[in-house]
């Protein structure tokens, strides 16, 4: 045998290699064939079917008359405008206060995460309860320092600002976490520079967090506002669309058209109607995120 | 600057510190709290509320174990619902997001990044978006009722996620596996068994436990999906309680924290895998 054989290709291995890059797409689409199935039964067709039913246009004049639907929209904007923004700028501001190298710190930063780890459920119904106006703790506190109690989720405006506060209190944690990974992700020499520079922990922030935590934080705030416009449980879970129906969210009107009033069509066209949005900022998104 | 005041400003940024603290700690553990501390109320106490109890009683704790109250008639039987669904879904979506893994970080086929695009639309759209035709389609084919069905739903919405976070970690991994594999003359499958698989153990084995969790916490589908006190997951259940004006809230709460309970020892024996995924690239990019 020749030295060095080892480095020449039989024609075995040859027809092998040859053959391995021309299965190359069978392979592929082999491995993904269980996710492809599953996307497309699940995913690709109940939307389709779900534009198809949406196509009619006299569900969208109904939709339109119902003086609930556009209560609907405006809470929707509210929710999704309000909560996010206000969420993501706080989880912002302590992402920085976790950010300090103390070592209580880190036994606050494992306690802050609770409301993430806790499914949403025992939380909404623990809320639900200190709202409660007759028994509820806040009201009990309220009337005990001289105040007059507060009708809570009986009221549009409080039930809706009841609802903004639960998902602030449970989807802070997870947000703070992730923008605590972006600062951590800034290369420690730029904040040196800056030292040298004669930089205030506020210029530190305007010069050289803020610039590189940009995206992430533009990422965050469509991701985020993709997810709560479609949030169900928390609106039902919380108000149930109360006083009246004046507190419901585009998913949980959806719900209520389909399975209290039997309009199917209704709840199709409901969503329909966030449908562009979301595939705007879909479409956003997929630019930005690296695939 | 002096010493004295570095060590003055380095007290007052300590203090400040400690106020916000004790702030975001009330905000934090107040709702966790009142759910535990409602939880060992004894019924004739439930409606003088208050910061703290004078005797605090394992009661209701012990009528949901024993099912020994309306409510909670059905409730090991929930619970098991809640499981079986949970760890059905786990199964699958390990087994699909292995294999599709294989393929989006290893293989350089055509339509890769069509397989990717789909898959991270899958994780974007609202899952409540597509609950009234999936709602639709099960009741065509006969499945309401079924667990399947929620296993279904919930592999469809936890997979994407599942997906992204190990193709992401099997793209570092070096290229010598494929290599070895083919100077062995294994074909893909093999390479995949006995190369690939035990490389990626440890985040499939996270990920397993996002798609437990993911099941475990659901509400929407279950809701849509189950119906039947003997036949619904335990969130189903627990949202059932509002529908009557005399719901017993300590026992409520008491389910409520089992309920809690297995999420919360997951989530922080797992917590760096359950946060980075989709963002880890706009993370790693800034």
């Amino acid at each position: 045998m020749p030295p060095f054989a080892f480095l020449v290709r039989t024609p075995r291995e040859t027809r092998m290699t040859t053959r391995l890059l021309h299965n190359r797409t069978f392979h592929g689409f082999m491995f993904s064939a269980p996710l492809l199935a599953l996307f497309g039964a699940f995913v690709i067709y109940p939307m389709a079917f779900g534009v198809y039913y949406a196509l009619d246009r006299d569900s969208y004049r109904a939709l339109f008359e119902d003086p609930i639907f556009l209560q609907t929209v405006w809470n929707t904007v509210w929710y999704v405008g309000v909560a996010v923004n206000l969420k993501l700028f706080l989880a912002l501001l302590l992402s920085g206060i976790l950010d300090y190298p103390y070592r209580w710190i880190r036994i606050l930063s494992a306690l802050f995460l609770i409301p993430w780890a806790v499914p949403a459920l025992p939380g909404i119904l623990s809320f639900r309860w200190m709202l409660n106006s007759q028994w509820g703790i806040f009201n009990h506190l309220l009337t005990k320092f001289g105040l007059a109690s507060v009708p809570w989720l009986a009221q549009h405006d409080t039930a809706l600002g009841a609802i903004i506060t639960f998902h602030i209190w449970k989807y802070l944690p997870f947000w703070t976490i992730i923008f605590l990974a972006g600062r951590r992700a800034i290369p420690s020499e730029l904040y040196e520079a800056a030292a040298i520079d004669g930089a205030q922990p506020l210029q530190n922030f305007r010069y050289v967090t803020f610039p590189l935590l940009r995206n992430l934080y533009l990422i965050c705030t469509l991701l985020s506002m993709v997810f709560t416009l479609g949030d169900f449980t928390v609106p039902w879970l919380l108000a149930g669309g109360a006083p009246g129906d004046s507190t419901h969210v585009l998913a949980t009107l959806a719900y209520r058209y389909t399975f209290h009033m039997g309009r199917l069509e209704w709840g199709m066209a409901t969503f329909a109607v966030a449908l562009p949005v979301t595939l705007f900022f879909i479409f956003l998104l997929l630019r930005w995120v690296k695939i | 600057m002096s010493a004295s005041g570095q060590q003055r400003k380095r007290f007052l940024v300590q203090a400040g510190l400690s106020i916000l603290a004790v702030l975001i700690l009330a905000w934090t553990l107040f709702p966790v709290y009142y759910m535990v501390l409602l939880s060992l109320t004894p019924t004739n106490d439930l409606f003088r509320p208050g910061l703290y109890i004078d005797n605090p009683t394992l009661k209701s704790y012990i009528y949901t174990m024993g099912q020994d109250n309306p409510f909670v008639r059905y409730f090991w039987q929930q619970l098991g619902t809640s499981l079986i669904v949970a760890i059905w879904t786990m199964a699958s979506v390990m087994l699909i997001a292995s294999l599709g893994s294989f393929a989006m970080a290893r293989i350089h086929f055509r339509f890769r990044r069509f397989v990717s695009g789909l898959t991270l639309f899958t994780y974007i759209i609202p899952a409540s978006f597509l609950s009234i035709p999936f709602f639709k389609m099960m009741a065509d084919y006969d499945l309401l009722d079924t667990k399947l069905a929620l296993v279904l739903a919930m592999v469809t919405f936890a997979s994407p996620y599942a997906l992204w976070v190990l193709s992401d970690y099997a793209r570092t991994l070096p290229p010598e596996i494929e290599e070895a594999g083919a100077i062995d003359g294994a074909g893909a499958i093999t390479t995949f068994l006995y190369l690939y698989l035990p490389l990626i153990l440890p985040p499939l084995i996270a990920i397993g436990t996002y798609a437990f969790l993911y099941a475990w916490n659901e509400y929407l589908y279950a809701l849509l999906l189950l119906t039947g006190e003997h036949n619904i997951p335990i969130p189903v259940a627990m949202g059932n309680f509002l529908t009557t004006d005399n719901a017993p809230w300590n026992l409520l709460m008491a389910v409520s924290t089992v309920y809690a309970i297995p999420p919360v020892i997951l989530y922080y024996c797992f917590k760096r895998y359950l946060v980075s995924g989709l963002v880890s690239g706009a993370v790693a990019g800034t």
